[in-house]
């Protein structure tokens, strides 16, 4: 076999799939074949490189040269002056915002500088689709270990001191979690990885399973091996489907290799993993619902105690681990427990992957120990806030959460520092929000979510959180009264304490962190009938200054509804009972004479 | 492919798939490796640049020497090409000009191998931003 002597790596995950990465690919194929380079260079599609900001990506090694917002018609240049002539294309190189300086290696960018890669280890390194790589790169060696090497307790002494935390919210700890499911007698048993991502802008399991499905096949096995089960089902939402598309690959390459199957490494294990999908239910994250929504019943929780360890999937001692969690298995079993809890703070080990997303200027996927303040995830690898404008808040913890505001951007993330100070981890998504965001609307948006997901089952949380809802656009319209916000208040705590599963339980956490932390903002709603942040559209008034106004009547005729009336050359007015607040005369206008009030 | 019926089926598989990806473990740490840039622009091509890089390739790939070979962009020095830049971990980049294949090899075995200064050495003369 021909070496090659270049690799272009071409991101392919699900965001850069959508910004035409496999046109990318094809061109540059295409391109290297037109110059005979076909066997010198390999093309790769990978999973997310995480700066999805920047994407589509493309990567040239051995030079490491990150190129970034890859348009298909560039492929041929990249080939003729990067790979030919051995020129960097400097249009498609990273600027560093700050310095305006071009960073080319992607090792030296603000975005990795401070990013420690586990369980994202292979994303955008190796070909998801291809199990030879994932082996090249330690794959199934861990597998191999535990089967061969170790028995059960052995195996879970070594997650147990590694530190390692469940990463899809609650932090129960891993290693306990499986010896209590070792130690559940039965003859059937079941490994359950929740593939069923829920938070609005949460990405991460996703971007795993697209990136790198391998390692958490690998790691279901060793799971099942840990336990004593012979099965493993992936519960995955089918609003996935490029994650099922390569977790399928992956299942079939791995049973072909032996990997999967009878008498794994000739050891008498038998372990295989069945996909099961499903509908996108926020409350199938929870573990009972999500049993239930396997066993093709209702998606329902059912009160804990019996846990699944005990009592699971079929009546029978079911594990259940997210994406991210597995994805860290492989490593420890390799590096020791020692290794992964050398990471992170006392009681939080090892990484944790977040999706960043919002008014910050690097949206994308980053993994950071533990430890890491919000300040760092923020404005070192985020870039800070998009157009310059002023830091406000950032949601961590999705619907469940809760969030934090500029006095918490030097805590240390963790889990209990989190929980602390009013949020929670939840499964990893992050969003931002800068001045123009109204912290009221805000959480109206999660109740919107959390009132949609409800499953029904219990009344504070169909109905409570219903009405929660209602006295929050109650504010957002200016129509509340004063006394309402300690019904707010009330209502949110009763719905905490007397809800059945975690969604309930948590639903009112946007709500009460916001009223903790944005007081003013809600007084302002209800007293003074402004919104602060002007995102409220009933509390605010376009009006026109009728000094700056020249009657150049652009405004009047942008506007959609005919609102705005004037001769030429004299000063126009809006009607404020048509306009629909849609702010395209404010745009239009050249002498800045329409504001918002 | 032969399934995986041992620990040291996989193991054995690692090694021979372990030069599909060396390239990109490499790349992430190239100040630890030896590094060789090729002057790769239309005067080195025609002097035969590309040779001279698959050369270095192949040469420090079979005496399993750890190392990056890239292209680079025109170095300027047109009446010696092949130039090529040769980066030791730790040292100073050295430019060597006029290439050969035996030149090729005499700097592998003295420099790169023994860190002994070999002829054809190409003073630096400018700075690099």
């Amino acid at each position: 076999m021909a070496k090659f002597k270049n690799h272009i790596l071409v991101c392919a995950g699900t965001g850069c799939r959508a910004s035409q990465c496999e046109e990318i690919v094809e061109n540059l194929k295409l391109a290297l074949e037109q110059n005979g380079l076909n066997k010198e260079v390999q093309v790769v599609r990978t999973g997310c490189f995480g700066f999805c900001e920047k994407g589509p990506v493309v990567k040239m090694v051995p030079d490491n040269t990150f190129y970034v917002q890859v348009t298909p018609d560039d492929a041929n240049e990249l080939v003729l002056e990067h790979l030919i002539k051995g020129r960097k294309v400097n249009r498609l190189l990273y600027v560093n915002p700050e310095t305006k300086e071009v960073v080319s290696d992607s090792k030296h960018m603000g975005f990795y500088k401070k990013q420690i890669r586990i369980a994202l280890r292979n994303c955008g390194f190796i070909n998801p689709e291809n199990i030879d790589e994932y082996i090249a790169r330690d794959g199934y060696s861990a597998l191999g270990k535990v089967l061969v090497e170790k028995t059960p307790e052995e195996a879970i002494k070594i997650i147990k001191d590694s530190g390692l935390r469940g990463r899809g919210g609650g932090g129960f700890p891993t290693g306990l979690k499986w010896e209590l499911t070792l130690k559940s007698k039965s003859e059937q048993k079941y490994v359950v990885c929740n593939a069923d991502e829920g938070d609005p802008g949460a990405f991460m399991d996703r971007s795993i399973l697209e990136g790198d499905p391998h390692s958490v096949l690998e790691a279901m096995a060793i799971c099942g091996y840990c336990i004593g089960a012979d099965t493993g089902l992936v519960y995955i939402r089918a609003e996935y489907p490029l994650a099922i598309q390569r977790l399928k690959i992956a299942i079939e390459q791995a049973r072909e290799y032996g990997l999967l199957g009878k008498d794994i490494f000739g050891t008498g294990f038998n372990f295989d993993v069945e996909i099961r999908y499903g509908a996108g239910a926020f409350v199938c994250g929870e573990e009972t619902a999500l049993i239930h929504s396997m066993e093709g019943l209702r998606g329902e929780p059912t009160v804990k105690p019996p846990f699944p360890s005990v009592r699971g999937y079929k009546e029978k001692p079911t594990n259940v681990n997210n994406v991210e969690t597995f994805a860290n298995i492989p490593p420890i079993i390799l590096k020791g427990g020692e290794w992964f809890s050398s990471i992170g703070t006392e009681k939080s080990k090892g990484t944790k992957v977040f999706a960043l997303a919002g008014k910050v200027n690097n949206v994308g996927l980053i993994e950071v120990p533990m430890g890491t303040t919000l300040r760092e995830v923020i404005f070192d690898i985020g870039g800070g806030i998009k157009g310059g404008k002023k830091f406000k808040a950032v949601q961590t913890g999705g619907p469940s959460g809760g969030c934090l505001t500029e006095r918490h951007l030097d805590i240390p993330i963790d889990y209990d520092n989190l929980i602390a100070s009013g949020s929670m981890m939840g499964s990893g998504g992050m969003i931002v929000m800068d001045e123009d965001d109204c912290m009221v609307s805000m959480a109206k948006f999660y109740l919107e979510f959390t009132v949609e997901e409800s499953c029904g089952k219990c009344a504070p949380c169909r109905i409570g959180n219903k009405r929660l809802h209602e006295m929050l656009e109650k504010i957002t319209l200016g129509k509340a009264l004063e006394g309402d916000l300690i019904k707010l208040r009330n209502l949110a705590n009763v719905i905490k304490d007397t809800s059945l599963c975690g969604l309930g339980q948590t639903s009112p956490n946007p709500v009460l962190s916001t009223m903790d932390n944005f007081n003013d903002e809600y007084q302002a709603h209800v007293k003074d009938g402004k919104c602060p942040a002007g995102q409220c559209k009933a509390l605010m008034h376009y009006i026109i200054d009728s000094h700056l106004c020249v009657g150049c009547t652009l405004c009047s005729r942008v506007c959609p509804v005919d609102a705005i009336s004037g001769e030429r050359k004299t000063p126009h007015a809006i009607d404020t009972s048509v306009c629909i607040k849609c702010g395209a005369c404010m745009e239009k206008c050249k002498f800045g004479a329409i504001s918002v009030q | 492919m032969a399934k995986v019926k041992t620990l040291d089926d996989l193991r054995k598989m690692k090694d021979e798939l372990k030069n599909k990806i060396t390239l990109r473990e490499k790349a992430d740490d190239p100040e630890s490796l030896v590094q060789i840039k090729v002057s790769m622009a239309t005067c080195g091509i025609a002097s035969g640049a590309k040779e001279i890089m698959n050369y270095f390739i192949e040469e420090l790939d079979n005496q399993n020497i750890d190392a990056v070979v890239t292209q680079t962009g025109c170095m300027g020095y047109c009446y010696a090409e092949p130039t090529i830049e040769v980066t030791l971990p730790g040292e100073k980049p050295l430019v060597f000009g006029n290439v050969t294949t035996p030149k090729a090899s005499e700097i592998i075995e003295k420099y790169i191998k023994g860190g002994e200064l070999v002829d054809g050495i190409i003073p630096d003369s400018y700075n690099t931003f």
